[in-house]
């Protein structure tokens, strides 16, 4: 099984915020990996950072073997290649449904009108949203805006799907749809990195889970090990708090 | 959805009963906004009218004979405004938007053009429109160069492009700036160049925001071409100011004033109304 991803003592900060410490994961193919822990832990600045929206401090970042943390890299390709959804849908608000989900595969896939627009209805049709298609976002609720905001990320065939708490914005009950439709991926064999709050569904998708403290993973392993039977104090802490917040 | 499941509803007697007062209510309202509305606005007529200047202001300004007389000779001058603010608008739409994105670019090819094009930007927007207007209508032909046209109106219309692309670039920029960077991270994280990106992602979002700004800018174009009157074009304000002087009498001014306020009230009020929409759907879009 080779590796989709893999990050190498990377490290990232913000001015004098260190964000990403030496850090270092690897995603084997149709594996999702969950990145848990508490805000300002380095789990959206880890994604960005894999979507080359912000730019490494040190180490390296390979997508299917080749290091695209180069910056001689074409930047447009590597994203070409990634899915990324994200905790406020970022939706385009002045296209449909449906054109915010074929604008990439027409002019960046170079797609024909036809050809993404039959994609597009597929895989509206399969997350039950095939009514929606000509409407604008501003119509639709906040668990069918991120369900569309995963078809859009999807409709590129993407090698790797990152999302970045998906479901952080959205109310309990709408929580599920979204969800639903993340746990469809995971069985389709999609490769995924999440970052989450959500354990119950952590347990339920994750390959692999690893809880990030400070911008470093502090404990990995699989879900019973690390949610179940964790052996980092912190960790432990960490899932007591979350625990106590009835999010377990 | 709501028509439906209210088909089978009818008021109760209690909501009938509040209905009946609320439209005596508002009988009351209404009776007390007319009776105040003739008491003011007559008492002001009354003044007016009464006052001692009152006929020698009515044959000055408002003769109405020759109103008529010279309403042929403003309004073909009107005529000029209509074709200025038409044509001038249309460029300055282009050169407006050519300068607003070279002043947002980050592309390192551009940059020297990122530096003209603000200080274009500044010059032009912080020199008094009428300096322009003159530079270039009575500059331009000083300098006796071939190939330029000397034609006033064509000079004018230069003028008033210069210093409106300055203005209307700044609009647009503003819009450019006003979209959350998330729509950018959104359009790039899907493979979509920069360029892509304020092609179908940034700009249309962006325009929509600033149409009520441009409208604004676009009935003061039309008010401002009037300045180039001053070159000699036969303009309405112009027309109206040969008849002036010729009788001394300035019932043409108001004459073209009349004529710019038909077209500019209109155009103020469907500016109002959009900016009410544009604010309504903004509330409806929530998060974005």
């Amino acid at each position: 099984m080779s590796n989709v991803l893999e990050l190498v003592n990377v490290r990232k900060s913000f001015d004098a915020e260190l964000v990403l410490n030496d850090l270092s994961l690897a995603v084997p193919e149709h594996t999702a990996t969950v990145l848990i822990g508490a805000s300002g832990s380095g789990k959206s600045t880890l994604l960005r950072c894999i979507n080359l929206l912000e730019t490494i401090d040190d180490g390296q970042i390979f997508l299917d073997g080749a290091e695209i943390s180069d910056p001689l890299i074409n930047v447009d390709d590597v994203r070409r290649r990634l899915g990324m959804v994200f905790q406020s849908f970022n939706l385009f608000p002045h296209k449909t449904v449906l054109e915010n989900i074929t604008l990439s595969p027409i002019k960046v896939h170079g797609k024909s009108k036809d050809e993404a627009n039959s994609a597009a209805t597929a895989l509206l049709q399969r997350f039950d949203l095939a009514d929606k298609a000509d409407q604008y976002p501003d119509r639709l609720s906040g668990g069918q805006q991120q369900r569309v905001a995963i078809i859009r990320s999807l409709a590129v065939n993407p090698r790797l799907l990152l999302l970045d708490e998906v479901t952080s914005a959205l109310d309990p009950v709408l929580v599920n749809e979204v969800l639903s439709a993340v746990r469809d991926l995971k069985s389709d064999g999609m490769t995924m990195v999440l970052a989450t709050h959500e354990m119950g569904f952590a347990t339920q998708v994750a390959d692999e889970v690893c809880f990030l403290e400070s911008g470093s993973i502090v404990e990995r392993g699989t879900a019973e090990q690390v949610l179940h039977n964790p052996q980092n104090t912190k960790t432990q802490e960490f899932l007591k708090r979350v625990h106590e917040a009835g999010r377990l | 959805m709501s028509e439906t499941q209210n088909s089978a509803w009818s008021p109760s007697s209690r909501e009938i009963q509040r209905r009946q007062s609320r439209r005596a209510i508002s009988r009351k309202q209404a009776g007390i906004a007319a009776a105040s509305s003739i008491v003011v606005l007559g008492t002001l007529a009354l003044i007016l009218v009464t006052s001692p200047g009152w006929e020698t202001v009515k044959a000055t300004f408002f003769d109405v004979q020759y109103g008529k007389e010279v309403f042929p000779t403003v309004i073909k001058g009107l005529w000029i405004n209509l074709q200025l603010t038409f044509i001038g608008g249309a460029a300055i739409g282009v050169i407006a938007l050519g300068l607003a994105l070279l002043r947002t670019t980050k592309s390192p090819a551009l940059t020297p053009f990122r530096f003209l094009a603000t200080a274009y930007v500044d010059i032009f927007r912080g020199a008094p429109l009428i300096l322009i207007i003159l530079l270039v209508g009575f500059g331009v032909p000083a300098l006796g160069l071939k190939g330029v046209s000397s034609n006033v109106i064509f000079l004018g219309t230069v003028a008033v492009v210069l210093t409106y692309s300055a203005y209307v670039a700044e609009v647009i920029r503003s819009g450019i700036l006003s979209i959350h960077p998330s729509q950018r991270a959104a359009a790039r994280s899907l493979g979509l160049t920069s360029g892509q990106t304020m092609r179908f992602v940034v700009l249309p979002q962006a325009i929509r925001r600033v149409v009520p700004p441009l409208l604004n800018d676009f009935v003061s174009l039309l008010k401002d071409t009037g300045l180039v009157s001053i070159l000699g074009v036969t303009d309405a304000v112009r027309a109206a100011q040969i008849n002036a002087s010729r009788t001394f009498n300035y019932t043409p001014y108001v004459v073209a004033a009349i004529l710019f306020l038909l077209i500019t009230i209109p155009m103020t009020r469907y500016t109002d109304r959009a900016i009410r929409q544009r604010t309504s759907a903004q509330n409806s879009e929530g998060a974005i």
